[in-house]
Formats: structure tokens, sequence, C-alpha cells
């Protein structure tokens, strides 16, 4: 296990620019998860730490050597991708064995047994060892990709979506059991991800990308609770936090340009009249579709409340994010 | 518009039976979700309501009018796929015209009715380009373009957000929702993402293996489950369920859980053995003094809200709690919950237990 740092990295494919200057630290035992867009430069980031492309700048040091130069194979990383890729003709054990046979390794027979029952454990799949890799659920071959960068003890963990192609039950599932992993082993992993809910439930440290930048990197509460700018408030949050003119709510707000309004920094009962458009009963939460002087406006509805379509209600923001012209949080001014 | 009554439809392949007698009513101007896992007969069923497959048994009516042996074209259906199948050789005024033009429309006609359509889909800006270079989204919309120009009695849609990323599928569902809201025409949707069947839907109908397991509004099938599939499948993280051996009593408002008493609705039904107490995470409170006692396994932080994941005599229990609440791997904490939420099923049928929280809710079945 080791320290990465990207040290002001850049690459670009012909005109386009992937990743511009781009510096970030990765703790020994971190989970890093790379949250952002498609096209936001994620997997040319972690395509880049692994060696599978060249940087056109800036250097990449793993535990304190620099690696720009070195193979894929050099730089002692693990990579698990969105499609897993196994071995159809053999079986569970003999997939996850595989890596540990390769002739840079050399690993002693006893020792791969253990390593792989180790494994297999942690991931729950060790009935299913002697199983054909063909035999298996789409959560199973899942596991198993997984598992065969786990049997190696890289100095880090690269993993590009790979929970995205699985079903809503098997991702939950999979998100707690990476978790655990993690801490029971204490690796370091870099990930990458759309889903907020996977960066929110997993990482130690959020890094939000924006075109190729790194635009903040923190704690998921963090960057939650505390964004620097429009865009990244707009990552996390479910219903999506509500991006309103500075003026909406006079005399509330300051001179903000637009503010962030979170479904709980809204309260009810007083301030500007909403006219409610739908309700929507997702069960755990009841979510109001209101509109205001023409914005719409997303929130909770606060429970043992029943709203319905068709009523006007007033509302007013509780501790607002306040954000400049450019999208930028306007430092210590939030009302 | 219209209304569609599906009574006791049945499609078989060969010895396979992939819907099983289903009967439910899909009102007028409804947003009407087929929800359940794969292979359970929710395609299956709108292919039938679209002619596109003929049903074994059973009757269909659109409008009054019993339409399940009538081919495709006789049926005023229009049909959106997951994957959206444009012409590609055509730009995107000739695609949306198509279906006008072969059913010999005159053209100024067309013309109003194309300006009418890609107003509402906010795609008059590209009505001259080809459709091969339009994003995913664009080309859904002309897809949808295409659908509605017809002005159909009913919409069928298989997934139309299926191959769509996280966040630009909420968007469009959003989209979807919003000029369902403008036309009100009925629309018949087939999903298997709970979420997404909720957030949408007037109604919704759950299907699993071939059955319909229960067919009302999201809030009904979310705070009233008929069954323990239902109730496993809707919710994310879905109900806890606690499986106990003991008996119930009608009139009764409490019930032995191992060495507790429970408070739960009054019950309406006596039940008596393998039992199982389904209740939801978020009307699970961390309290001092509680019914259970149990250990904090982890912690997911979802901004608003926590899911706490914690050990208890009775397996695996997560609860919803607001993320002001300061709670920690390894903390022992009390439960307690919600009694007026509580279901009680019996666990060799998989059905509910009638209560006054639940009467009426599974009449439609």
């Amino acid at each position: 296990m080791a320290e990465v740092i990207l040290d002001n990295i850049a690459k670009s494919f012909g005109r386009e620019d992937a990743i511009i200057d781009m510096s970030m630290t990765i703790d020994n035992g971190s989970f890093v998860v790379l949250l952002g867009p498609t096209g936001a430069g994620k997997t040319t980031t972690l395509r880049l730490v692994s060696g599978l492309e060249k940087m056109d700048s800036g250097t990449i040091s793993i535990d304190g050597r620099v690696v720009n130069d070195e193979t894929p194979a050099q730089r002692d990383v693990a990579m698990v991708f969105q499609q897993y890729s196994l071995y159809p003709h053999l079986s569970v054990r003999d997939n996850l064995a595989f890596p540990l046979r390769s002739p840079i390794l050399k690993t002693p027979k006893a020792d791969i047994e253990k390593k792989v029952a180790e494994v297999a454990e942690i991931l729950q799949i060790s009935a299913k060892l002697d199983n054909r890799a063909t035999e298996l659920s789409g959560g199973e071959m899942q596991r198993v990709s997984i598992g065969r960068a786990l049997v190696r003890d890289p100095a880090i963990y690269l993993m590009d979506e790979p929970l995205s192609s699985l079903d809503a039950r098997l991702r939950a599932d999979l998100r707690i059991e990476l978790k655990r992993v993690h801490s029971d082993i204490g690796s370091t992993l870099l990930y990458v991800t759309h889903d907020q809910i996977e960066a929110m439930t997993m990482a130690t440290h959020v890094g939000v990308l924006e075109e190729g930048r790194l635009v903040q990197f923190g704690t998921p509460r963090e960057i939650y609770e505390n964004p620097n700018s429009v865009y990244v408030a707009s990552r996390l949050g479910l219903p999506r936090i509500n991006i309103l003119p500075g003026d909406l709510f006079p005399g509330t707000t300051g001179a903000a340009h637009s503010i962030g309004l979170r479904p709980e920094n809204i309260e009810y009962g007083q301030g500007q009249d909403a006219a409610v458009k739908r309700v929507e009963h997702l069960g755990d939460q009841t979510r109001l579709h209101m509109d205001l002087n023409g914005h719409n406006i997303v929130a909770l509805s606060p429970s043992g409340n029943p709203y319905s379509a068709g009523t006007t209600i007033k509302i007013q923001p509780v501790n607002p994010l306040c954000f400049d012209e450019s999208g930028h949080r306007i430092a210590g001014s939030d009302a | 518009m219209a209304e569609i009554v599906i009574k006791d439809l049945r499609k078989d392949f060969g010895d396979f039976t992939a819907v099983r007698e289903s009967s439910f009513t899909i009102g007028d101007g409804e947003f009407f979700m087929l929800l359940g896992p794969s292979g359970c007969g929710k395609t299956t069923t709108l292919r039938m309501i679209a002619g596109l497959e003929l049903p074994s048994s059973g009757e269909i009516f659109l409008d009054g009018e019993e339409i399940s042996q009538k081919p495709p074209s006789q049926r005023d259906i229009a049909f959106v796929f997951q994957m959206f199948a444009l012409y590609p050789h055509m730009n995107v005024r000739k695609n949306i015209s198509y279906p006008l033009a072969s059913q010999g429309m005159s053209r100024r006609d067309i013309k109003t009715k194309v300006a009418e359509v890609s107003k509402i889909l906010g795609i008059e800006h590209m009505l001259d380009r080809p459709v091969g270079g339009l994003s995913g989204g664009d080309r859904q919309r002309v897809a949808l373009g295409r659908a509605i120009v017809r002005e159909p009695k009913a919409f069928m849609m298989d997934e139309p957000l299926g191959a769509l990323d996280a966040e630009f599928r909420e968007h469009m569902s959003e989209e979807l929702r919003a000029l369902h809201d403008r036309m009100g025409a009925t629309t018949v949707y087939v999903t298997h993402d709970q979420l997404e069947a909720m957030q949408m839907g007037d109604k919704i109908v759950v299907m699993n293996n071939a059955v319909v397991e229960q067919f009302g509004t999201p809030r009904e099938i979310y705070d009233k489950p008929a069954t323990v599939f239902v109730a496993d499948f809707i919710g994310s993280p879905s109900m806890n369920f606690l499986s106990f051996n003991g008996q119930v009593i009608d009139g009764h408002t409490s019930v032995q859980l191992g060495q507790n008493v429970v408070d739960i609705p009054q019950q309406l039904a006596s039940a008596e053995g393998a039992l199982i107490l389904g209740v939801r995470p978020e009307h699970i409170s961390l309290v001092d003094n509680g019914i259970l006692r149990c250990e904090v396994l982890a912690v997911e932080y979802l901004g608003t809200t926590q899911i706490v994941v914690l050990a208890s005599e009775f397996g695996e229990l997560k609860a919803r709690v607001d993320s002001i609440v300061v709670v920690s791997v390894g903390d022992n904490v009390g439960v307690s919950f919600n009694a007026s939420t509580i279901t009680l099923f019996d666990r060799v049928s998989g059905k509910a237990i009638r209560s006054v929280l639940n009467d009426g809710a599974f009449a439609h079945g």
C-alpha cells in the first residue's frame, strides 16, 4: 500500500484537453472517488495513473517513486473495469489465481491457495470456487473480477465504474462489501464513478472533476455541506439542489447572484408563496415540485403534512449557499 | 384519449406461461407503470396491449372496444422502444412526419402538426438536421415526436430510458412526465426500476413470475404492500423483515416478537406460525431504550439522511435517520419502530395479514 501523488499532470487527445493541470494526493489507505459526468476526465485520470495512457506533462509518484516512465506492470497497480473480463474456460479458482501465477510475481503455490481462499471469503464466493466463470450470474462475475484485483497486494487499486453494469440491489450490496474490504485490508483505492450514491457512501475523499480539472477535493460531507461552486453543489444530493436567483427571496440572502437550496434549506410556513404543481410519493420521502415566480423548486414535504397539487404554500430559505455571477461560492456570506 | 381494461389476460409460449390471468384497469389519461424484475411478464403484457403479441386467453378493452385479436395497425396505439429507432437517412423533420405522410395526410397539415410537436419537445431548431449527429437525448425526443405526432389513443413505452446514464435519465424522466402532464395521453410504461415507477407513475402494477402481485398508487404500494415480494422490491433500501414464530390475533394492537412486545396497527385477521414483521428503514428510530438492542455495523452517509446498518437478534436491519444524528460503527444502540406503519406477513404464503393499515388496499389484486 502506498501514497500516490499527481503533480500538475496534463493530457490532451489531439486538440481536446482531457486533463488540465491536475494535482492530487491520494493518502495511504484512503478511498478516493473521482466524481463527474461523462467526459469530465475521470477515466483518463485513472488510465494515466495505471500507465495505460502517457501524460503530456507533470509527474505521478507512487510510494515516493516517480513512475512516469514505468510500464503498467512495473507500477504495481491493480485495475478493475466496468465490464468484467474473466477467462470463460477457467474455474472461478483459476480466474482468481491467474494474476498470482504471472511470471513477474512468481508466487509459491501454497500462498496462492491461501490468498484465493481469503479473497473468496471476503467476496462471499467461496461456494462457487469450482464453478466455471460462465456459470455465474452477472453480480458473481463482477465479484470475481474484483477478486482478481484483490488477490494481489498492489500499491493501489484502480477501479473504473465496477458496479455500474449491475442491477440496483446488487450495487447496494457490493457498495457495502467494497467499503468493508477497504476497511479490512486498509488498501488504497482510486475509484471512478458518475453515481453520487457510490461517491457519498464509500469514499473517504471525493474529487469532483469538471472538464478535465479537479475543482474540489474533500470528504463526502465537506463536498455536500460546503461546495465551492454551483457545479460541485449540483453533483451531490437527491433531489438535486435548487439553484435560484439571489433576489427571489428579497432581504434574506444578501448580495448573492444565485442561491442554492437543498431540501433541508427550505422552511415552510413563512416567506414567499409557491404553487405546488406535483407531489411525488417515493415512500421514504415525498417530493414537492413547486413553482415560485416561474422558477421550479423541488423540495421534500415535511413529514405528516400532506400538501397536494394545486395548493399554495409559503417557503423561505434557511442557511442557503450563496454564489456569485460565475457560480463560485461567496465565502463567509451565506445567510 | 382512452381507458384500457385488461381482463384475465394470459399468454403461453408453448409450455411456458409468460403472463397468468391478469386483470387491471388503466384510467383515461393515466401514466401507468408495469413494474417487475426481468422475466416477470411486464413486457409481454405491454406487447399484448399494443398488438405485437396475441393473448392465449382474456380480453383487452380500449375505450370499451375489445381489441385483443386485432392487428396493431387497427388499435391506434403508439409504441416507443428502448432503442430509439429512427430512419438514419432522413432528417429530423422527415422522421417525425413519416407516420403522417404514410397515412396520406396533406402536406400543409403535416407541416402544422410537425411544428406543433417539435415545439412541445423543444426540438424546433434541429428539424433540418440529419439524425445521425444528434445526442442521445435529442434522438429520444425525435423518437417521442414520431409517436406523439399521430395523436394515438395511448402510448406504450418499453423502458425508453433504460439505455441512458443516471444523470441524463433523471432529466429525461422529468421531461417525459411534464410532457404527459401537458398532453394528458394515456401512457403505459414498462420498467424494472422501482424508483422510476414511483417517481413517474400515477398507478403501478407490480408483476412477478407472470402474476400481478399488487395494483395501486405509488403510495399505496409503498405503505401497504400486499406481499413480501412487493415490500422487498419497492423502496431502497427495501423493507426490513424480522422472521419469528408466534401468533397475531384479530383485534389486537401488539404482537410478541421474541422477548419483546411490539405495537402494531390493529389486526383484522388472525394468523399463527411462521410470521414476518416488516418495517421500512425510515420507520426505525435510534433511541436509548428500545424494543431491540443492536450493534452498528456500517453507516452510509447520503447527505440529508444516512443509512445505519444494524446487527440485531433478528438479523441485519437498516435504518434511515437524519444526518444530524451522530452514530458510529461499533456503537450499541436501542431501536424502536413506528407502530402504525408495520405490516405483518405470513411467511409461507408471503401475503400480508390484514390490519387497519392495509385494509382495502389489495382489493384489485
